[in-house]
């Protein structure tokens, strides 16, 4: 049975599965139900400065939008931190850590870009013996307009300047929770390296306004006729941040870097993808709020099935192991050359593989053979775009089959090259041509 | 006296009120907003969709359904409506398990296809409840064109021939329009009187008088007609009807399986109506079924449908069949009528000889079978009575008993056009009469406005 015990920077956990700092970790009773369901550790909901808590709206506080079916396939909120009062979390935080030794319990933290500010709650936290802090530099909405938030994790050096505080004034594990909000996700690690953190966590929401009420005209979720931009999670980011995590782990000066991989995780599959990207655990978050805690255990068993079914012992022997895949586009094999090829056994002949590549792409489906409905590749003008399997509503319908070096590639009317080549020495590449002149 | 179930012979109010309504209600309960949602998100939205290739009125069925889904049900029932206006009934009535739905790729693919008669009723009836109007006459073209019969390939010419701005004169020899949906098809099918509502939806648009109770043949003819129109349709439906060509089929409690049904569409109050303690249907198709299943939910308590060819033949599909088997009704095969059993003058019961191909052809086996029945219902096809058309100037070709007509609906007789039951080549649908009253009436219009 594969071991999916879970060591991330120091904290121990049963398995990479915790739920992220959100509204289901806001209190004890909801962190005491996700332990009891199964889940491997939690991040607390952000506590900020002591004084007078922030106040939330009074109105609705998300939006969403929705695949077939009404499945939730994106979320967006314009939560604020905890707007709990500071002592009440760090007692509950204490009392949950001692009642829960084996999981992990993390404390997300949002103060004011100032060093008395962060000097002041490190020592509070860290009498709770939590685990560990994560430091909310991520969100988009409300909190960065006061100068925190996204405001600080947009900004590089205050994410260095704010982290060596935090390694100068508590012996917790550091981990730096970036934003998304920015054109490169690596200048921010590398700032949050610098400043010597322990591990960076990502992502957190985008900024995002999920709809439009069409009556009132106003955006959604609406507060009074009027709405803000909120943070935007779920599965609709997963792509986004599976990105930025392998940004990070490829990168030459974060390499190495441990990364706790959040967005839009719903399954043991996406998770195994955060993993195999170069992330250490996962966290999760609006799947839980979409079907409740219970789904940690799809996720545990789900994870610990591939893991057999592939031999993988534990989870160190799947971390990482898709990064060195991911490379520059000019590194791709120009001489690889696949062909959709469509099952007629599972064709269920809807069309839409014809209709979007005569449409759209390169005509090379039939609709019709000898007067009858079929759908076949025609190799001759099929460039292998992969658009026809995205489409057909027969999962592996239709596949991608490499042809083999010295095949006849029937399009270019050339046999397919057995030799690696890629765009930095083509003859069509202006910088290659220079280099081999 | 044995009361309600087992009253003996042909009696009326077996059942308890209630048990009326229940019996009569919705057979396929509208769809609600939710459920449409849903059932519209299944489609695939299909290139060259099959669906729409087996509809006789080609609606652009992923489209429809595509506005379904994005929250446009009055979009959708126009869509619907632009290719076939009596979407309404037909969504009610299609035998889509032969016609759209047999060929969606998911009933290939998993046996449950996109419920797209559901979902075509659910877009018209939110679009007839807002009595939503979406075409308008053209101007006055000052071409008068006679329809003759109200049924549903009347309907649909007239409404075609409407919107180009002709003026149209239907017909109709009943008190009723709507022909077969208000006399013929099942009660459960076309509850709360949709049929009327629909003649209403339909004529709305203006340009069309319908005059009840003017029968071609007997009030005038159609050489009258073609002299005082610009153009004549003919979609008078079918009005005769087979004859069993058994022994004693005169006698008392044989009945016609059309008439009765069209009694009970009439009815006022169900319990009135009367119906065998055991009845019997001579015949496989759709009306056979209706006869039979409704029998049964008036209170029969043994009903068997006799047919002389094997459950694949028979026209019923097979919808049909389970439906009526799961009111329980017995359905028996290769046994045709010999004679009816008489006693006093009543039926007592039918007797029945069991069936086989020789070779090619059909033909009896000599053994018999007797049944006990108070009453029978002969539903073994219907003709198409040519004496109305008597007359005319010149006489209408004919083929096979009905109209011949070519692609576009013209009769041999110039001026003359036809569609529905009546013609020649058609399956005896009200989806079929719809297109082809549609398809006559662009025929006309380019007739009219060529010349
Ligand atoms: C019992 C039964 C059940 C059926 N169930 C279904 C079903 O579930 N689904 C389905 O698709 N189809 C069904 N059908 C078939 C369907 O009803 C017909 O195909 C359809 O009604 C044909 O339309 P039509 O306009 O040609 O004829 P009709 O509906 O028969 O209309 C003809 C009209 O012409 C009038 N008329 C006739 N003669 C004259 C005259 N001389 N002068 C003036 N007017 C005249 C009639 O009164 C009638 O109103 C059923 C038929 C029957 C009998
Ligand atoms: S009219 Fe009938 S056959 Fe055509 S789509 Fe509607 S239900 Fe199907």
């Amino acid at each position: 049975m594969a071991d999916i015990r879970n060591n991330f920077v120091g904290i121990k956990s049963p398995n990479p599965f915790w739920l992220a700092s959100a509204p289901p970790t806001d209190k004890a009773y909801n962190v005491i139900r996700a332990f009891k369901a199964g889940w491997g550790g939690v991040v607390w909901k952000t506590l900020g400065e002591e004084g007078p808590p922030v106040v939330n709206v009074n109105g609705p506080r998300y939006g969403a939008i929705w695949g077939a079916d009404r499945r939730l396939l994106g979320l967006n909120n314009i939560e604020l931190i905890t707007d709990r009062d500071l002592f009440v979390n760090l007692r509950e935080i204490k009392q949950v850590k001692k009642d829960w030794p084996d999981r992990a319990v993390v404390v997300s933290l949002m103060v004011p870009c100032e060093e008395h500010s962060w000097k002041a709650i490190l020592p509070l936290v860290e009498e709770t013996e939590a685990d560990g802090i994560e430091l909310n530099f991520g969100c988009p909405h409300g909190m960065s307009e006061r100068g925190m938030g996204s405001a600080v994790g947009q900004v590089p050096e205050y994410i260095e300047m704010v982290a060596r505080w935090c390694k100068q004034y508590t012996r917790m594990p550091v981990i730096v929770k970036l934003t998304p909000n920015i054109t490169d996700i690596r200048y921010p690690a590398r700032a949050a390296m610098r400043g010597g953190a322990d591990a960076v966590s990502l992502i957190n929401t985008i900024t995002s306004i999920t709809s439009v009420n069409l009556d009132s005209f106003s955006p959604e979720p609406s507060i009074d006729g009027k709405g803000s931009h909120g943070g935007y999670c779920g599965p609709a980011v997963k792509p986004i941040a599976l990105n930025m995590v392998a940004q990070i782990a490829r990168d030459r000066e974060t390499h190495g870097l441990p990364i706790s991989g959040i967005g839009g995780v719903t399954t043991w599959r996406d998770a195994a993808e955060f993993l195999a990207l170069g992330a250490g655990n996962v966290q999760v978050c609006t799947a839980a709020m979409t079907y409740g805690f219970k789904i940690v255990q799809e996720m545990i068993e789900g994870l610990k099935n591939w893991m057999d079914e592939k031999g993988h012992a534990n989870l160190d022997s799947i971390i990482g192991r898709a990064t060195p895949n991911v490379t520059e586009w000019q590194h791709l094999n120009l001489n690889y050359v696949a062909k959709a090829h469509i099952d007629q056994d599972a064709c269920i002949k809807c069309g839409r593989c014809h209709i979007a590549c005569e449409d759209t792409s390169h005509q090379a489906i039939t609709s019709m053979v000898d007067g009858k409905r079929h759908f076949e590749v025609i190799e001759e003008e099929c460039v292998g775009c992969n658009l026809c399997v995205n489409v057909c509503p027969v999962e592996n319908c239709i596949t991608m089959d490499p042809l083999a070096p010295g095949e006849l590639d029937r399009r270019t009317g050339k046999t397919v090259s057995p030799i690696y080549a890629n765009w930095t020495e083509h003859p069509n590449n202006p910088m290659a041509k220079v280099a081999a002149e | 006296m044995a009361e309600g179930l087992f009253k003996e012979g042909i009696a009326a109010a077996r059942l308890s009120p209630e048990k009326y309504a229940d019996n009569f209600s919705d057979l396929h309960p509208p769809l609600d907003h939710h459920e449409a949602l849903v059932e519209s998100d299944r489609c695939y939205f299909c290139y060259d969709a099959p669906c729409m290739q087996a509809c006789p009125t080609s609606i652009d069925i992923p489209l429809f359904i595509r506005q379904i889904s994005t929250g446009n049900p009055i979009g959708s029932a126009k869509t619907i409506f632009d290719q076939n206006i009596l979407g309404g009934m037909c969504a009610r009535v299609c035998p889509t398990e032969t016609l759209c739905e047999e060929v969606c790729v998911r009933e290939v693919a998993e046996g449950k296809p996109v419920q797209i008669g559901r979902l075509q009723r659910y877009a018209t009836d939110v679009a007839m409840a807002q009595n939503k109007q979406f075409y308008e006459r053209a101007n006055n073209t000052g071409k008068k064109v006679a329809v003759v019969g109200a049924g549903p390939a009347g309907l649909a010419a007239a409404h075609r021939l409407a919107r180009y701005g002709h003026e149209v004169t239907v017909l109709e020899a009943r008190e009723k329009s709507g022909g077969l949906n208000e006399y013929g098809i099942a009660a459960y099918k076309s509850t709360d009187n949709f049929a009327q509502a629909e003649v209403d939806y339909v004529t709305a648009i203006g340009g069309i008088s319908i005059v009840n109770g003017k029968a071609l043949g007997r009030d005038y003819a159609l050489s009258d007609l073609t002299a005082s129109y610009d153009a004549v349709f003919l979609g008078l439906g079918l009005t005769g009807v087979n004859a069993l060509r058994a022994e004693g089929e005169e006698s008392d409690g044989v009945e016609n399986a059309v008439e009765f049904i069209a009694e009970l569409r009439q009815a006022r109050d169900l319990s009135a109506l009367e119906v065998g303690r055991r009845v019997v249907v001579i015949g496989g198709g759709m009306t056979a079924i209706d006869a039979a299943v409704q029998s049964k939910l008036l209170g029969a308590e043994e009903v068997t449908i006799c047919y002389r060819r094997g459950k694949e033949h028979m026209n019923a599909s097979e919808f049909e069949q389970d439906l009526a088997t799961s009111k329980g009704v017995t359905i028996r095969h290769w046994m045709q009528p010999k004679m009816v059993v008489a006693e006093n003058g009543r039926v007592a019961g039918i007797e029945l000889e069991y069936t086989a191909m020789a070779g090619e052809k059909l033909a009896g086996t000599g053994k018999t079978l007797r049944l006990e029945a108070d009453q029978v219902f002969k539903a073994i096809g219907q003709s198409f009575d040519p004496a109305s058309l008597n007359g005319s100037g010149a006489s209408i070709a004919m083929e096979a008993g009905r109209i011949k007509v070519d692609a576009e609906g013209r009769t041999s007789l110039p001026k003359v056009w036809a569609g529905g039951d009546c013609i020649f080549g058609g399956d005896d649908l009200t989806v079929s009469g719809v297109a082809q009253g549609r398809d006559a009436a662009e025929s006309i219009h380019l007739a009219l406005m060529g010349g």
